[in-house]
Order: structure tokens, then sequence, then C-alpha cells
């Protein structure tokens, strides 16, 4: 478990959001993370995250592919069980172009999809903290980590002042866990105390 | 970054009325929170019995066998085949929506790619039905997949079409499947964050994997979409291609031609717009989204379907010159004596009528934002597309190299047709099911276009739309 402290920011505009990101970050916070109801462009950038390298994966998966589908297609056609079709070549590239063309794909899709499943921990029964209901319906949540260098009081102050809407500290735990959304489980009930401010 | 979100006029807006996010999130999420209407309900227990009837067909079929059905030894191929090409053909609107036009960037496929997407699945799964119980002895199936059997092993003919149609079907399904679950994630979030029972936050937090919408997940959330629509591109115009080279690698007259993958594809999204048009403007109306699913988008995908109504069209001409210009008599035979005319020329004809003269109607602005009209069209052109497909299979068939097996006449049996109403009962109590559980507009797409393309921030936008470009520029590059 991994039990922080976090001060919340609830901004209600991303054009309030973008200077507000740009502030926090000048001023030496460290965001943990910022939660949108949708993409908002350039954010990732303000936030100084780097480029995503997903695709990649899914190239090397797509290469995979292919691959399995020309060595296993030749190997039965040629070596396995050789067959003669209308007396054609039994290694005849042109007709196996459809079927290495599909499993490129599903290869590449499948593979892309479970690695991005993988990176963000996303499966049934995953959970994570919500910092704010709202954060996939009309609000843009900035979620500060305290460190024990942190005034949190002068934290919430800096964020109010930038613009949040809301500002509030919550306990949290900073990944995921297995469990329901209907259910509150405290994971933490009797450590709030042993976090320092 | 500039924060001016700046759209011309020129463009229509995409969402109507003054919308802030809460209330795009409102009038979407509202009827999965509200109970079902009368009409849900009519609409699902017909669907329930059609599927009910299409079980029993094939009860009858698996029963019996094949012989339930009229195919002879020379229309082998008959409704089944109809139904399944009709079907995938059905399918591909919804990809070319979600994929090509999240490529060409085009801000009105938000309003209705959910929906779209998910009525891909639904066919896909429906067309799937048909080859699969059309194989006769369907607890074989299992023979079409490669894996090491204790029969040789003996391998599935990899040179086979009809084995390229396997694969492909398969990896179409399970790609639209990914793609569409993937990109449902974040609203299926947003309905569990602002449920208020127990078993909604339940099923909801189970359903959207834990999505929290980080900004780091977004981003990669972003990169998937877009890969996933550079990969669905070419597998859409894949799938009808290798569709139609189950027809065109035949030696059979009327069915062997060149043209068939690209006039198949243009078929597709032809049918597959119609049936979209279709499933929208009864959505729009029953759930009240006509903010969302407005006239341009109606406007817009009646302009696909004049385009791809034109191309189909271009494609039937074009078969009928090289029929006679080919100079093979076996092939002018089948076109000019058994399709234009014939025992089956009034289902030529009637292919001719919903096809291609038809749809030109919608070169006229006033017809493609008519509801009504639109409405009716979109009935008309299914039609004509299954009329299509029907042409080519029975017309080619019922005239074999052979005058002693010739056809005279092949009507469908009861149980036949059975199987083709079951598969609209699954369709549509799939669909059912989808549009009271699912949100069936992308929500978090539509937020992130509405300050761009929303009437409302348009308005706002008026004062920048008169400036000159030098003012227009010396604007908008101060709020950097």
């Amino acid at each position: 478990m991994d039990i922080r402290k976090f001060v919340v920011g609830s901004f209600d505009d991303e054009a309030v959001l973008f200077p507000a990101v740009k502030k926090v970050r000048k001023a030496g916070y460290k965001i943990h993370d910022v939660y949108t109801p949708f993409p908002v462009h350039g954010l990732d950038g303000a936030l100084g995250l780097r480029d995503t390298s997903l695709h990649t994966a899914g190239f090397v998966y797509g290469l995979t592919g292919l691959t399995t589908a020309l060595s296993f297609i030749s190997w039965i056609l040629t070596r396995d069980w050789i067959q003669n079709y209308g007396g054609k070549p039994h290694f005849s590239l042109p007709a196996w172009i459809p079927i290495m063309f599909e499993l490129t794909v599903l290869f590449s899709a499948v593979g892309m999809v479970l690695t991005f499943c993988y990176l963000c921990q996303l499966a049934p029964f995953v959970k994570k903290h919500v910092f704010h209901p709202r954060a996939t319906d009309d609000l843009f949540v900035m979620v500060i980590e305290c460190t024990s260098k942190t005034n949190v009081k002068e934290t919430e102050d800096f964020l109010a002042a930038a613009g949040a809407k809301e500002v509030n500290v919550q306990i949290a735990e900073a990944g995921w866990w297995l469990g329901r959304y209907d259910q509150d489980r405290h994971l933490f009930d009797n450590k709030s105390e042993t976090v320092t401010a | 970054m500039s924060l001016i979100k700046y759209e011309s006029f020129v463009r229509e807006p995409l969402v109507d009325g003054e919308k802030t996010y809460n209330q795009v999130t409102e009038d979407i999420v509202y009827t999965i929170e509200a109970k079902p209407t009368r009409l849900w309900y009519i609409g699902f227990y017909i669907s329930i019995a059609l599927l009910l009837f299409g079980v029993y067909s094939l009860y009858r079929d698996v029963t019996y066998g094949i012989g339930q059905w009229n195919l002879g030894k020379t229309i082998g191929w008959g409704w089944d085949i109809t139904n399944f090409v009709w079907w995938v053909g059905i399918g591909h609107a919804g990809t070319l929506i979600s994929a090509i036009l999240l490529l060409f960037r085009q801000g009105w496929r938000t309003g209705v790619n959910r929906a779209a997407e998910a009525m891909t699945i639904f066919a896909v799964i429906c067309a799937g039905q048909f080859p699969i119980w059309h194989m006769g002895r369907v607890w074989m199936a299992f023979f079409v997949m490669p894996y090491p059997n204790t029969r040789g092993p003996l391998w599935p003919n990899f040179n086979s079409p009809l084995l390229w149609d396997v694969f492909a079907i398969s990896t179409y399904f399970t790609v639209s499947l990914l793609f569409w679950y993937s990109g449902l994630l974040p609203d299926l979030a947003t309905v569990r964050d602002r449920a208020k029972t127990k078993l909604r936050k339940l099923l909801y937090g189970i359903a959207s994997f834990g999505w929290s919408g980080s900004t780091k997940h977004w981003q990669r959330h972003e990169s998937l979409s877009l890969v996933l629509a550079g990969l669905s591109t070419p597998l859409v115009l894949s799938v009808h291609t290798i569709v139609s080279f189950d027809f065109a690698t035949s030696v059979v007259p009327g069915w062997h031609t060149t043209i068939f993958p690209p006039y198949f594809v243009a078929g597709a999204v032809f049918s597959g717009f119609a049936m979209v048009q279709t499933l929208m403007l009864i959505t729009r109306r029953v759930m009240n989204l006509q903010d969302y699913i407005t006239l341009g988008h109606i406007e817009a995908m009646n302009k696909v379907i004049v385009l791809t109504g034109s191309i189909v069209g271009c494609a039937y001409l074009t078969e009928l010159f090289i029929a006679w210009y080919g100079a093979n008599p076996y092939e002018y035979d089948i076109f000019f004596k058994y399709r234009i005319a014939g025992a089956y020329g009034w289902s030529y004809w009637l292919m001719m009528t919903c096809n291609v003269i038809s749809p030109q109607l919608f070169w006229f602005k006033k017809l493609r934002r008519n509801i009504g009209f639109t409405f009716f069209m979109s009935i008309v052109v299914n039609v004509g597309m299954w009329f299509e497909r029907f042409v080519i299979i029975v017309s080619s068939l019922y005239r074999d190299y052979l005058p002693s097996s010739w056809s005279l006449y092949y009507r469908p049996t009861i149980f036949e047709i059975g199987f083709y109403l079951g598969t609209f009962g699954l369709f549509f109590t799939c669909y059912f099911l989808f549009s009271k559980y699912f949100p069936v507009i992308a929500i978090a797409e539509i937020k992130s276009i509405l300050k761009t393309s929303g009437e409302s921030y348009k308005e706002k936008m008026a004062d920048l739309e008169n400036l000159s470009v030098e003012e227009f520029y010396a604007k908008t590059h101060d709020h950097h």
C-alpha cells in the first residue's frame, strides 16, 4: 500500500487550468496527476509528460503477427502437410497475403489494447481512489502530492489563488487495488495519523 | 499554445443549444438512469420474438439438415449467403465513421460514432451466423480453425478465400470490439461516478476497469485510438474485399470479375450508412438527442450515401459494359439474358432503382435535410443492397454451365426467412440493450469538441469572425 497525502484543487474551466498548471509547476510543487473528463490537448506537454511509445509497441506486435502468419502458413503448406491445390506452387505467397494482413492487424490491435490496460492498470475489479466524483463529468482535478517539506495550508491557498473552485486535503492510496466501487473499504483507517504533513 | 478555440462560421455547429460539460453528461446519461419507456419495451419484446423464431428455424436446420432450406445443387448459395454479405456490409459504416473519419479529422463523427460502432459489432455477429449454420454439420464448425489436431494433422486450406473470410471476419469483429470498448471506458466511468444506486456503482465500476481520467492515461488513450483507427482503415477495406473474393476467385460468370473488391466496399459503406441513418433517426427522436445528432449530421451522412451510391452505380454500368466488350459468351449471357432480363430480371431492376436512381435525389439539399425522406431512403437503400447480393448470387447460379442442371426458380422456405428474421431479432435485441445500458453518444468526445463546435460557443466567436486576417492573427496570438 502506498498511502499519501494530497492537496486537491478542482477547476471548472480548462482555460484556467493551463496557466494554473504552469504556476504550480513553476512554484516547485509536485503534481501527482491531473484528472480530466476528456482529453485536454497539450495538457500532457504542460505537465512535462513524455510522449507515449504505445504506437511503437503496436508496430512490434504487428510485425510479430505478420511473421507468425507467414512462417506458420509456409511451414504447413510446404513442410508439414503438403497438398496439391490445382497444381499451383506449394509456396504461393500472393494467396497468403490476406491472412498475413489480418494477423498483422489482429496481433497489433490485441497487443496494443492489452499493453494499454497494463500500463494504465485497467481491468475489471480494479479500483482507484476517486479524488472528485465530477472529474469524469465537468471538473478538471489537479492533485498535488505532499512531501515532508510541503506546507499544506500554503499549497491550498496557492491553488485557490490559481483559480481552483474547490480545494481540499485528502489522504489516499496512490495506486490501485482490487475492490468494488459500491463499497468503501478504508484500507488505511488506522494509518491516517502516521502520515506527517 | 493558443487557448482560443476557433472554428469558422462556415461550419455548422455540431452541438445545438446552450450546453455546459455537465449538461452534456446529463443529456446523454439520462436514458441509462431513467426507466425505459413503453416504446422501448415494445420494441425489445418484438426483437426477442423475432430472435426466438430465428432460434426455432435454426433448430429445424440443425435437426433435419440444410434440406429445410430450398437450396439445391444448382443454387447452393441463396438467402443465407445473401444475408451474410448484406450484414457484413452493414457493419462497414461503423468502422468508416469511427476509423476513417477519425483519421480525416471529421468533427461530426463524434455524434454518431459510438452507436455506429455498436451497430458494426452487432451486424458482424449476425453476419457470422450465416456461413456457420450453412455448414450444415455445425458441430464441426471448429474445423476451420488451424490447430494441431488428430486428423493428420490436417490443416485448413490457406489458399481458399473462404478461409480468408474466417480470418477477416473474426479479426474484424475482435478489432471493432476492442476499439469500441476502449472508447467506452471513460464514459462508463462517467456513469459510475455519478451513479446513485449500489448496483449501478458495482456494475459500471467493473465495466469501467477503474478508469480515472488521468492525463497520462488520456495521452495513451488518444494514441491507442489513433493507431486502432489506422489499423481499422485498411482492415475495413480488406474485409469486404475478401468477402468479394469469395465470388471473384471463382469461375462462375458474373462473379469472376476484378471490379468486385472496390465495388463491394463502396456498396458496403453505402448500405451501412443507410442502416446508421435508420437507427440514428429513431434513436435521436426516442432519446431526445436532437442537439447532438443534428440535421447537419444527417446531411453529412446523406452526402456519403449519394457518393457511394454513385460509385456503386458506376460499377453496375462498368460490369454491363465489360460483359459486352469482353466478348465472353457466358459472361454476356449472364448479364444480358439472365440478369437484366429473364426470371430474375425484376430483382435486377429493383436493385437498380433502389441503389442507383433513387439516391440521386440526395443531390438536392432540401431532401438531404428532410428527416422523413431520409428515413424512407434509408430503408429503400437497404432493400436495394439486399437485392444486389441476391442478384449477384442467384442470377449467376440459376443458369449453370450445364443446361440439364438449370434451375427454374428458387424461393426460400419459411425457415430460411425465419433465420434472416432471427438475425434481425438478434441485432435489435442487442441494439435495444446497448441503448439502455450504454452511453449511445461518446460523452468525452462531445466534450472535447464542445467549445469549438457547440452552437452557443460559436456565437461568442462572432466578433472574431468579422475581423480581417491581420487583426485575427494579432488577436489570437495575444493569448500565448
